[in-house]
């Protein structure tokens, strides 16, 4: 009798044996962490000395900094075309090349190569690309006599930015084609061809019959694509560093910079508070969304 | 063949040129980095990106591999990443078989907890993880970057793998229980094995995922000696600023790993891409 009641008991606690590791490791490296850094965020700590408890004085003083809203609104531009731009292309070669294109193979694998690059060298191969004398792109508007349209796309202030954002769609776009693609396998299409004979042109049958299907992924497209905006940090670090005078700083960057390159450790967790709570909505979105898959 | 019967409507056409021109810009940066890493800077600068160069060099290579140390980045990559990458496996795989098999108090909150933290923007995690690697005294050292890689991606592999596991009729395994297997052992003898195609899906997007990382290198080591190759690159980027030819060819090698999962691992890259978002 007790033999069981002791193996039964046993038996309930078998999970926490399993998750206890790496739980354990979870909570020491990420969980921990993330809430430490609200902490942080209230101190005046410059990664060397002593931290003193300040309150909310940083996120005062970051109110009022010029390259915090410069940061923001160009975090908000990169979400902006993250959300609009690689999604429509993305969908526009999965819906091209789901069907026999000539090569399909070949082009699928070609717009798909470059999520396997890093960032780094995406931003390697693009800064040398914008080279203003000897690169690629001014060589060609030379040679083609747009010698007006040849200029310094990473020194230019009000166009760096658009220029590494543009780098991150190239990279983003072949990601999303793929995504759609699988979707595309389970669009039922005795649906799309009922619709072609109830006389609905191809626009209108993907609009009406194919689109709302691959609603699902378009979520998922939408808030990784915003996810992945907020994290942007590499290319913008390796092409620029945030330059010229900031105006291609991201939150990320100017964090970082703050934190270890002025030392202002404080102050850079306060900007990664801002950035936790502008993130949270949308892992809030998609916590939803698995919930209620889950419930199905 | 099939080319023709595809391309016999004006519309056709123009998708498929519209298709050739957008191909275009993913041809170009791959060709230009190709031709200018077998060219001298000199003869770039000199006579445009457009010349005939008056000769095919490899030295760019041999500078960016032997002077500019990407061949040590590499090795620490390696070192980084393949511990990194069995840990996540081994430590996310149980979780996810608990998850998936058992229902106890306590379980939807700790699956909830790994997907949220996996939509995490990292940046946020880098100060208090700087903080903590210190005060273990594991800054500076493989080991502490290890430990952050490992426990960040727990949230994306238990996710993959719990969802992967729900998918594996439960009968398989109440007939080993009855049987009188322990729980481990229908853990590692019977669901692992069943778990493999996930498991090897997983392995490769997230190999690339971890050798690609560049943020958490120059945060949480100082050593140059010490950083996996992207971390490298952006030495090397000080050392030859006036040498695009030689930093193309580093950005080049530093590429050749995850190129040649590109080429042989493609199908599984592809799989776990798509594991994580359809079912979430």
């Amino acid at each position: 009798m007790t033999s069981t009641s002791r193996s039964t008991r046993l038996y309930r606690l078998t999970p926490y044996f399993f998750i206890a590791i790496p739980l354990a490791i979870y909570l020491v490296w990420v969980v921990g962490p993330m809430l430490y850094t609200f902490y942080l965020s209230l101190t005046d700590w410059d990664g060397i000395s002593q931290l003193n408890f300040i309150g909310l004085r940083n996120f005062r003083s970051l109110f009022r900094d010029r390259v915090f809203y410069k940061s923001f609104t160009n975090n908000i531009k990169w979400i902006g075309s993250f959300i609009t731009v690689p999604v429509a292309a993305g969908l526009a070669l999965a819906m091209a090349l789901n069907r026999a294109v000539p090569a399909s193979k070949f082009f699928k694998a070609l717009f798909f190569f470059p999520m396997v690059l890093s960032f780094v060298v995406c931003g390697l191969i693009w800064s040398w690309m914008y080279q203003p004398d000897s690169g690629i792109i001014n060589s060609v508007l030379r040679l083609v006599g747009l010698n007006a349209v040849a200029r310094g796309w990473l020194s230019d202030p009000s166009l760096v930015i658009w220029s590494i954002i543009f780098v991150a769609i190239w990279r983003q776009v072949g990601y999303v084609m793929l995504l759609y693609l699988a979707g595309l396998q389970s669009v039922n299409p005795d649906l799309v061809d009922a619709s072609k004979v109830d006389g609905a042109g191809s626009w209108q049958s993907f609009r009406h019959v194919i689109f709302p299907q691959l609603a699902p992924i378009t979520v998922v497209v939408v808030v990784i694509s915003i996810i992945d905006s907020l994290r942007a940090f590499d290319l913008v670090y390796v092409m620029t560093k945030g330059g010229p005078f900031n105006s291609s700083s991201v939150l990320a960057t100017f964090m970082y910079n703050e934190a270890f390159n002025n030392y202002r450790m404080g102050y850079g967790a306060s900007i990664s508070v801002i950035l936790f709570a502008i993130s949270l909505v949308f892992i809030f979105i998609y916590l939803i969304r698995v919930l209620r898959t889950e419930e199905r | 063949m099939a080319a023709k019967r595809y391309l016999r409507t004006p519309g056709r056409v123009i998708v498929f040129a519209i298709i050739v021109v957008v191909a275009a810009f993913w041809v170009v940066p791959i060709l230009a980095s190709l031709v200018t890493s077998v060219r001298t800077y000199d003869d770039l600068l000199m006579r445009g990106f457009f010349a005939i160069p008056d000769k095919i060099v490899m030295t760019n290579f041999r500078d960016a591999w032997i002077q500019g140390k990407v061949g040590t980045y590499l090795i620490n990559s390696f070192r980084i990443t393949l511990p990194a990458l069995g840990l996540m496996l081994f430590f996310s795989s149980l979780t996810a078989f608990a998850l998936a098999r058992f229902r106890f108090p306590g379980n939807r909150v700790v699956y909830l907890m790994y997907v949220g933290g996996m939509l995490l923007p990292f940046q946020v995690l880098l100060l208090p993880v700087f903080r903590l690697n210190n005060a273990l005294g594991i800054y500076n050292t493989h080991i502490g970057l290890i430990a952050f890689h490992t426990a960040f991606q727990l949230g994306f592999c238990t996710f993959v793998l719990r969802n992967y596991m729900l998918t594996v009729p439960g009968d398989i395994l109440e007939a080993a229980r009855i049987d009188g297997c322990r729980e481990f052992r229908i853990y590692w003898q019977i669901m692992l094995p069943l778990t493999l195609p996930a498991m090897a899906a997983l392995a490769t997007l997230e190999f690339t995922w971890i050798f690609n990382d560049y943020l958490w290198a120059i945060v949480l080591l100082r050593t140059s000696e010490l950083f996996p190759v992207n971390a490298g690159l952006s030495v090397l980027q000080g050392q030859w600023r006036m040498d695009w030819a030689v930093m193309v060819s580093g950005a080049i090698l530093a590429a050749v790993p995850t190129i040649v999962v590109f080429i042989f691992l493609q199908r599984y890259f592809i799989q776990g891409l798509t594991l994580g978002s359809t079912k979430g």
